[in-house]
């Protein structure tokens, strides 16, 4: 049997003051080594299940593990994972060396070994001209770099992404995805949430729909494809999901 | 500890980086604490350096007119300018407006004739009671016509109440003098023998002016042993600025869920933000008494002259410094904006400022506005300062001001633990 990177088990999650259930009843398996996509119209609950997942959200009914330890043990899990928010969430008066300095050694590396990986990390990104400017200074596309480079750097064995290509152009993307790629290759299992379906189909091998709180299906994108008799996941779904606007 | 230590140098790295905070930090309180001293300082100055010219329109004729014009020109306070016509150039406030006079004394034309009159009634009344002279007083009227006192409508009221006793002062010299010189002429039929007016006019009963230091020192009480102590603490807490909306930044910009995502405690970063601004502080007390002690002089203000108890200084610094950074912090983790975080820490530190004693002594507060005084940390922080600097006290005399001190404190960790807590960021 394959080894669970994720489990989350009946899972339910309610707002503080809010009638409406936000997740109901979920259950999912992410197995190590997938590049996991979990999609959804907004407000459809994937960051709310991404921050349970994470360990950001309290859980209030069910359970969740990360490689089989509960999400509710912060210290074993946070050396586990990786996570790259859809903001830029470092700080911008720094450099990018100062910043990969801060995050590694927060996340437990130390000396030649960190500086060895931000070395590493800002050449494979394309940062490394540009590693002595302060980060306030650097275009929309490398910032995302950056904010993917702090993700990374501890050589997570589960690295979740919200978002981490948006509003960069396409060769950013091109790369980004590459570089998702080949973390994968090296055994990273990647959780990944975008609304750009094309490059999902370009990066993800499983994936799960996620609509008004539930799982509405949780397959590879060729079974997904095959069943429903679509030629791309945008067709797809539209046809589950409808047309109307789902956040009001 | 090497997470500490990278949080602090982060910490550190950004702060010097903040052009705009460090110069509210530093710049601003330098500038204000050399203003305030320097106005507080001269307003002395322009008391005791004959700086305000006094308009004396004398209408009498008479010899005691003039001793009082000596009397207030003995005083020493006032450039005097006398003039006889008040009606020549237009009325008395085109006068004063043309001799760039603040005050201006109407001394009327009866003045010496109406004393006088008064002195000699007293006379009478003196000699009848002691049985010197069976004559009755006589029904003479002893009224003296008012001296018109014309201030500048500008001139504060502390001021004006300071001038019209050193008026009434100098009158009562004259009046007292010219009764006396009555009497002695009326007994005696000699005049006042300028050895006994000398004795019993001149040689006042001296007042020996003592601060009330704890430590017995002659501590020198000027505007600067007030007022840099007073705007060190207006200082340490205007980090609100740059600490509050440092916070607010973090929170929104996904830093501190990222941090939390990290395998360290985000209590970590709380506490490097802590080290970081108390370092701070205490930057700012050496900076700011650096500039009392070795700046003013140069410029001709008082120089700072620090209390006796260092070590007690430095622990007051040291819990003024928690305070300013615990109630930065709070408004920090309870502000959902920069904006917001910028305009209520600014305008709640120049109230705190105001209702704690710094812009206006508590001792003058009104008695409805002390119970929101007590509630200011800036008033314990300043009264624990005053202790030190103006009181010469030591750390035992400070512990009434300094726990409020420390519970206000206290408090305010707990609170930015529950704000924390509540927003889900710890």
């Amino acid at each position: 049997m394959s080894e669970k990177a994720v489990s989350v088990q009946n899972v339910n999650y309610r707002y503080p003051f809010q009638n409406k259930q936000c997740l109901e009843g979920i259950n999912l398996d992410i197995i190590v080594g997938e590049r996991f996509g979990l999609f959804g119209p907004n407000g459809a609950g994937k960051t709310t299940l991404l921050s349970l997942m994470t360990g950001l959200f309290k859980l209030q009914t069910g359970s969740i593990s990360l490689m089989e330890h509960p999400v509710g043990n912060r210290k074993e899990i946070n050396a586990l994972f990786g996570y790259v928010p859809q903001e830029f969430s470092f700080y911008e008066e720094l450099t990018a060396t100062e910043n990969l300095d801060f995050f590694g050694t927060l996340s437990g590396l130390r000396g030649q070994q960190l500086t060895s990986r931000i070395t590493e990390l800002m050449e494979i990104l394309g940062l490394i001209s540009s590693r002595k400017k302060r980060v306030q200074q650097f275009s929309g596309g490398m910032k995302r770099r950056v904010n993917l480079a702090i993700g990374v750097i501890h050589n997570p064995k589960i690295l979740f992404l919200d978002e981490p290509t948006v509003g960069v152009d396409i060769q950013t993307r091109h790369q980004i995805i590459e570089f998702l790629k080949n973390l994968n290759n090296e055994g990273t299992t990647l959780v990944y949430t975008s609304h750009l379906l094309r490059e999902a189909e370009e990066l993800c091998n499983k994936v799960a729909l996620i609509d008004e709180g539930k799982i509405i299906e949780h397959q590879t994108i060729e079974e997904l494809l095959v069943s429903h008799n679509e030629v791309g996941l945008e067709g797809l779904f539209l046809k589950l999901t409808g047309k109307t606007y789902r956040d009001n | 500890m090497v997470k500490l230590w990278a949080s602090i140098r982060k910490d550190l790295l950004i702060l010097t980086r903040d052009k705009l905070g460090l110069t509210l930090m530093f710049g601003m309180p330098i500038v204000l604490v050399l203003v305030i001293t320097s106005i507080q300082n001269s307003t002395f100055e322009l008391v005791n350096e004959n700086r305000f010219t006094f308009l004396i329109v004398n209408h009498d004729n008479g010899e005691l007119s003039d001793k009082l014009r000596e009397s207030i020109k003995a005083m020493g306070s006032f450039r005097i300018i006398e003039t006889y016509d008040e009606t020549e150039s237009g009325g008395i406030l085109s006068l004063m407006d043309k001799n760039d006079a603040i005050l201006a004394l109407v001394i009327p034309e009866t003045f010496t004739a109406d004393l006088e009159k008064k002195s000699l009634k007293v006379t009478e009344r003196v000699m009848f009671d002691f049985g010197v002279s069976d004559v009755p007083p006589s029904h003479v009227s002893d009224t003296v016509n008012s001296l018109k006192l014309y201030y500048t409508p500008v001139l504060q009221e502390s001021f004006r109440h300071s001038f019209q006793s050193a008026v009434l002062s100098a009158l009562q010299l004259v009046e007292n003098r010219h009764t006396l010189e009555t009497i002695y002429q009326k007994i005696s039929n000699k005049d006042l023998p300028e050895e006994l007016e000398n004795q019993l006019l001149h040689n006042k009963t001296n007042i020996e002016e003592i601060p009330a230091s704890k430590d017995g020192a002659n501590v020198v009480l000027n505007a600067t042993q007030h007022n840099v102590p007073a705007w060190t603490i207006f200082a340490m807490f205007f980090i609100v600025i740059s600490l509050g909306s440092g916070i607010v930044r973090e929170k929104v910009s996904g830093s501190f869920i990222r941090l939390k995502t990290m395998p360290t405690s985000i209590l970590v970063s709380i506490l490097s933000k802590q080290i970081t601004y108390l370092f701070v502080s205490i930057a700012q007390v050496i900076v700011i008494f650096s500039i009392g002690m070795y700046l003013f002089p140069v410029v001709g203000l008082p120089k700072l002259e620090l209390p006796n108890d260092l070590v007690g200084l430095l622990i007051v610094s040291l819990i003024c410094g928690l305070c300013a950074l615990s109630y930065a912090l709070c408004v920090g983790v309870f502000s959902k904006t920069q904006e917001q975080a910028n305009g209520f820490g600014a305008v709640s530190i120049f109230i705190l400022a105001a209702i704690g004693g710094l812009l206006v002594p508590s001792f003058a507060m009104p008695e409805s506005f002390r119970i929101f005084m007590i509630l200011s940390p800036l008033y314990w922080c300043l009264e624990s300062f005053h202790d030190l600097f103006l009181e010469g006290g030591k750390l035992a005399n400070m512990m009434p001001n300094l726990f409020p001190l420390i519970i206000i404190t206290l408090f305010l960790q707990v609170l930015a633990f529950f704000g924390l807590k509540k927003k889900n960021l710890i």
